[in-house]
């Protein structure tokens, strides 16, 4: 029974397709689209949403609920593909890492990347799910050129991990709140290659590049009611699997790719609405429009009677007008007569070997959050932090030279945070140290250096590198703490305006500004503030 | 010690004491017989090491060698028609003058040096093309060696062609290949068994000394029987399976052929082992098949006492020709004489293995020969529109006898009917890997006929494909079993010019072949009476 209904979600994007015209199509804004987007960066994966998706939200009449499942493929970073060694990397010239067996000569056979059992345990645990001890690879059979084989090494009625969950927090723009969503099932499968259309539309031609690269498919439950939870979900699995280094994760060159089901229903009807499945969504913007689209769409059929033309098809999102449209109807169920791959072994796990990779998992996202908030930090600071492994990592080697987390996340997510943009580095590519951090800090909490020094010194370390103690010394920036000083600077510049004195005396109070700049000019800056103003105030006040 | 080194090379023979044997040269004959004066029909002896020594001895060249191997080739070749390719006489050569040079320099050239090797066309070939017997592979060359033909090829074997069979291995005449139909040596009249016809035939036609086959179902077996050679389908896992274009993949197996048990054994063990491009070859060591062969001089004379022979009843019922029953009942009397016990034993489950076979084989097959789709390599029809292209490809490149199991398999594995017939074959497979775990318990081997019948004639059966599958009987349960099996002749049946031969199969425990060589080379060499040379054999080579 499970098996079944498992065939009818398991539909191969151009089965059944009786010309290559759509997938043409579908082919050539999958390009268009790539150069325009970025919503991957490291720095960005919190979704935006523009204003009319928003409004189109309200529109959606409150006695409707949409039920939303996603399939994702996450393209697997081994060096090697699934079943043979070649490499892979994205944008090679076509056909120009391929051998027999990816090519599916006669007589070549698959044997599989032991890391993909790795990656799959790893997603699995990650993901909360139990792990099938005994699972095994099937074929699943179709026709399509980009398919040497004429059908591809999956996995069926035993995936590697099912029945788990992920933890995602909805960030406070969106509502906010914690949200747990169901996972079905992770399975390990192999990629198709690609097909290059002429742009006369005479040919079609074949890249095997991307044939046999590893990808796990992760199946969610219908657990997502809205586009911001589905795109939510879809930012959170890149998350994981990034944290895990499982995949770079990047949704622009296929590494990550979400087919999303929706559904809607009349509150209160336990029955399921016709599903709808939406494809070519490059980037967690589009996950999230292309559903509202796509919900507004079926209540408004719905709610005119018309819910009749809500049909089970693949429907295809154009970023360009902003839609879904209809890609293929679906005409009978596809039957892929799967059954167990005779090339390859059962894949047999052992208690100590999951153990092993459980104990290396890293802390994972959900965690992170957890323990950020417990440190107190806002929602903001802790989905900031958490959102990027390396950011995360430095963010806590910092804390653990002993600074206090409110101002490192301060400093991290204000100047730091924008150097990186400005520059376009990564938090590894940065000069500036953990230590340094920390050291700069404590230097400002301490009142060796002002903070208005410490930023200054930070762009230096962010820039070039170097130790704050070095350059406080280099560049002579000790705070000045000795009264007697900044007393005698207080006199120089009161004897040297005496009339902004008189105007001070005068009622003019605002003036203090005034001379307060003006002492910390002939400081150097190096003034210590607080004592400056302490200092500056007696002088101003005692002789009025 | 190594008994065949103890042995003089001799050459073969066609004279032998068989009624119907064919004499030609006189001179020869008594030749043969001064040479081995004890006795007047000797046993096979292993060419491969008439060869080597022939080579380490310096009394023949390894070009000299290949010259008068290919001269007999050819001669037989416009009559048999078992090779779909052979290369230039020149490229050989270049082989042969190479491992001249290596004799030269004082090194060793290999075990099987200047041996030539025959090739099933669906075991790739880097250096020939590799069809299959298939029209939509017409013309295709692999890039690579298969990992057997690279093994052959390291220990000096020479690669002479690329031998005929049906259709991707699916048939038991070799009548289903898309280039031509091979002859049996025995009777022109008759098919040489398939689906490995061309390996067997050549073998047996003395074209080259061994050969590799593929047996899926008994497509070494059946026809190494039809033509009196010797023919061994190894534990499933034994032979690295890359580079052999898949049929049924859980149950194909490459396998070997040769005129002796030494022979087959030496090919055996120049190609086993683990390979890493194929997840499902054994780690398994192989031992020194060739250790375990004792000389003649040197038997006891109850030299396999105590082993325990189990005849399967099944096997030996009705269905099958008479004088095939009375060839294996000979040849149970034959190892009693040899010390061993023999008792019949019953495998139930037995009938059930034919159509679990067929389910299981045409299941796979579908989706083995999906690749062949004319997009990539092989056989591409014009066509506008996609399906045009797969359907016409298809559609032209592959033979009925193809395009049936395809449709057969296609059907089984579908949804709905997955249950009853995939999964219940599956089940019954592991009914019969039990009962034969069971039965090879009580016994060290089991016997039984190859083949339900000698070698018939060509186009009999070609209408009839039930009866066909049907002469699978004796073969397919030992693939479901993943068991090795040899066969070799140990008798003959009336029919053609000179009788037919008959093949007994010995199947062994899972990866102890070394007993199956052990056992069937001291069977082989005590077999009186017997000389498993067809009439085509007429001339000789004194290596």
């Amino acid at each position: 029974m499970a098996s079944t209904i498992f065939r009818s979600l398991q539909v191969h994007p151009f089965l059944l397709y009786p010309t290559t015209f759509l997938r043409r199509r579908n082919e050539v804004f999958h390009l268009a689209s790539k150069a325009t987007q970025s919503q991957t960066d490291t720095q960005q994966t919190k979704v935006t949403t523009s204003s009319t998706q928003s409004k189109k939200l309200d529109k959606i009449p409150k006695d409707y609920e949409a039920i939303i499942g996603i399939e994702t493929h996450v393209q697997l970073s081994t060096l090697t593909k699934a079943f043979c060694g070649c490499p892979y990397s994205y944008g090679s010239p076509p056909n120009s890492s391929i051998c027999p067996i990816c090519m599916g000569l006669p007589g070549a056979l698959p044997v599989l990347n032991s890391k993909i059992i790795d990656f799959a345990v790893k997603l699995g645990l990650a993901l909360n799910c139990n792990l099938a001890f005994n699972s095994k690879f099937d074929r699943k059979q179709y026709f399509y050129p980009d398919l040497p084989k004429g059908y591809q090494i999956s996995q069926f009625d035993v995936p590697i991990a099912t029945a788990g969950f992920l933890d995602v927090d909805i960030p406070v723009e969106f509502g906010g709140g914690h949200k747990r969503f169901g996972i079905t099932r992770v399975h390990m499968e192999e990629d198709a290659g690609k097909l290059l259309h002429a742009e006369n539309g005479n040919y079609s031609q074949v890249d095997l590049n991307r044939a046999g690269v590893p990808l796990l498919e992760i199946v969610s439950e219908p657990d997502m009611r809205n586009g911001i939870e589905a795109a939510e979900y879809a930012a959170e699995l890149q998350r994981l699997v990034r944290y895990l280094g499982v995949s770079n994760g990047n949704m622009q060159e296929g590494s990550l790719r979400c087919d999303v089901n929706v559904s809607i229903r009349p509150i209160g009807q336990s029955k399921f609405g016709t599903k709808v499945e939406i494809k070519n969504l490059n980037s967690f913007s589009s996950v999230s429009r292309a559903i509202d689209f796509e919900i507004s769409r079926q209540v408004q059929l719905h709610s005119q009677g018309r819910e009749d033309q809500i049909v089970q098809e693949t429907r295809l999102w154009e970023e360009g007008s902003q839609r879904t449209i209809t890609m293929r109807k679906k005409e009978g169920l596809a039957d892929y007569r799967y059954f167990p791959e005779p090339d390859l072994p059962a894949v047999i796990l052992s208690q100590e070997y999951v153990d092993g990779i459980k104990n290396s998992l890293p802390e994972l996202p959900e965690i992170k959050r957890r323990r950020y908030e417990q440190m107190g930090l806002s929602m903001q600071d802790v989905l900031f932090l958490a959102n990027d492994k390396n950011i995360a990592d430095f963010f806590d080697a910092t804390l653990a030279k002993g600074a206090d987390p409110k101002l490192v996340a301060n400093w991290i997510m204000s100047d730091i945070a924008a150097f990186m943009k400005n520059e376009k580095l990564t938090i590894n590519e940065i000069k500036l140290t953990p230590e340094e951090l920390s050291e700069l800090i404590a230097s400002i909490k301490g009142g060796t250096i002002s903070s208005k020094i410490g930023k200054e010194i930070l762009f230096e370390l962010l820039a070039k590198g170097g130790t704050v103690k070095e350059l406080i010394e280099k560049k002579d920036l000790v705070q000045i703490a000795d009264p007697v000083e900044i007393e005698k600077m207080v006199d120089k510049i009161i004897a040297d305006n005496p009339k902004q004195v008189e105007q001070y005396r005068g009622g003019k109070t605002k003036l203090q500004g005034f001379f307060a700049g003006q002492v910390m000019k002939l400081s150097k800056g190096k003034a210590n503030p607080g004592l400056l103003n302490k200092i500056l105030l007696e002088k101003l006040n005692s002789k009025s | 010690m190594l008994l065949s080194t103890l042995q003089t090379p001799r050459s073969l023979s066609r004279l032998t004491r068989h009624p119907h044997s064919f004499t030609s040269r006189a001179s020869l004959t008594h030749q043969t017989q001064t040479l081995t004066p004890s006795s007047p029909s000797p046993p096979p002896q292993s060419e491969i090491l008439s060869i080597r020594h022939a080579l380490l001895s310096r009394r023949a060249s390894a070009a000299d060698l290949v010259l008068s191997q290919l001269a007999r080739l050819r001669l037989a070749e416009p009559r048999l028609r078992s090779f779909l390719h052979l290369p230039d006489d020149d490229a050989l050569l270049a082989h042969a003058r190479r491992l001249d040079a290596r004799i030269a320099a004082g090194e060793d050239p290999g075990p099987l040096a200047g041996v030539l090797v025959g090739v099933k066309d669906n075991i790739c070939t880097a250096d020939m093309p590799s069809t299959a017997g298939s029209r939509i592979l017409e013309g295709y060359r692999a890039p690579f060696d298969a990992t057997a033909v690279k093994r052959v090829r390291e220990l000096g074997g020479i690669v002479v062609g690329k031998t005929n069979m049906d259709e991707f291995g699916m048939g038991s005449t070799t009548e289903a290949s898309a280039f031509q139909v091979t002859a049996n040596p025995w009777d022109e009249s008759r098919v040489p068994g398939g689906s490995s016809g061309g390996s067997a035939a050549a073998v047996s036609a003395r074209q080259c000394v061994v050969s590799l086959g593929s047996d899926t179902g008994g497509s070494v077996r059946q026809p190494a029987s039809f033509c009196g050679v010797v023919g061994l389908k190894p534990t499933y896992g034994r032979v690295s399976r890359f580079g052999l274009m898949a049929y049924a993949s859980s149950l194909d197996a490459i396998g070997c052929f040769g005129s002796s048990v030494a022979d087959t054994g030496t090919l055996l063990h120049a190609i086993a082992g683990h390979d890493r491009f194929d997840a499902t070859s054994s780690k398994q060591d192989v031992p020194d098949f060739q250790s375990h062969f004792v000389a003649v001089s040197s038997l006891e004379s109850k030299p396999l006492k105590g082993l325990r022979v189990g005849l399967i009843r099944e096997t030996i019922d009705d269905g099958v020709d008479a004088g095939v029953i009375s060839a294996i009942r000979a040849a149970a009397l034959h190892f009693e004489e040899l010390g061993c016990s023999v008792n019949e034993v019953s495998l139930p489950s037995f009938s059930l293995g034919l159509p679990a076979y067929y389910i299981l084989a045409v299941s796979e097959s579908s989706s083995n020969l999906s690749r062949y789709d004319g997009i990539r390599y092989g056989n591409q029809v014009y066509a506008d529109e996609l399906d045009s292209l797969y359907g016409g490809s298809r559609a032209q490149g592959f033979g009925s006898e193809v395009k049936m199991r395809i449709l057969m398999g296609t059907y089984a594995l579908s949804a709905g009917y997955y249950d009853a017939y995939y999964k219940r074959a599956q089940q019954v497979r592991t009914i019969i890997r039990n009962s034969f775990k069971e039965a090879l318990s009580q016994n060290d081997i089991l016997i039984s006929p190859a083949a339900p019948s000698a070698a018939y004639k060509i186009g009999e059966k070609k209408n009839d494909p039930l009866a066909m599958y049907a002469g699978d009987i004796m073969t397919v349960n030992v693939n479901l079993a993943g068991l090795p099996a040899l066969v070799l002749p140990c008798g003959f049946v009336e029919g053609g010019p000179s009788g037919l031969p008959v093949g007994l199969q010995m199947i062994g425990a899972a990866f102890n072949e070394g007993e199956l060589l052990r056992v069937g080379h001291i069977f082989e060499q005590t077999l009186e009476n017997c000389k498993f040379v067809p009439p085509i054999v007429v001339d000789d080579i004194a290596y």
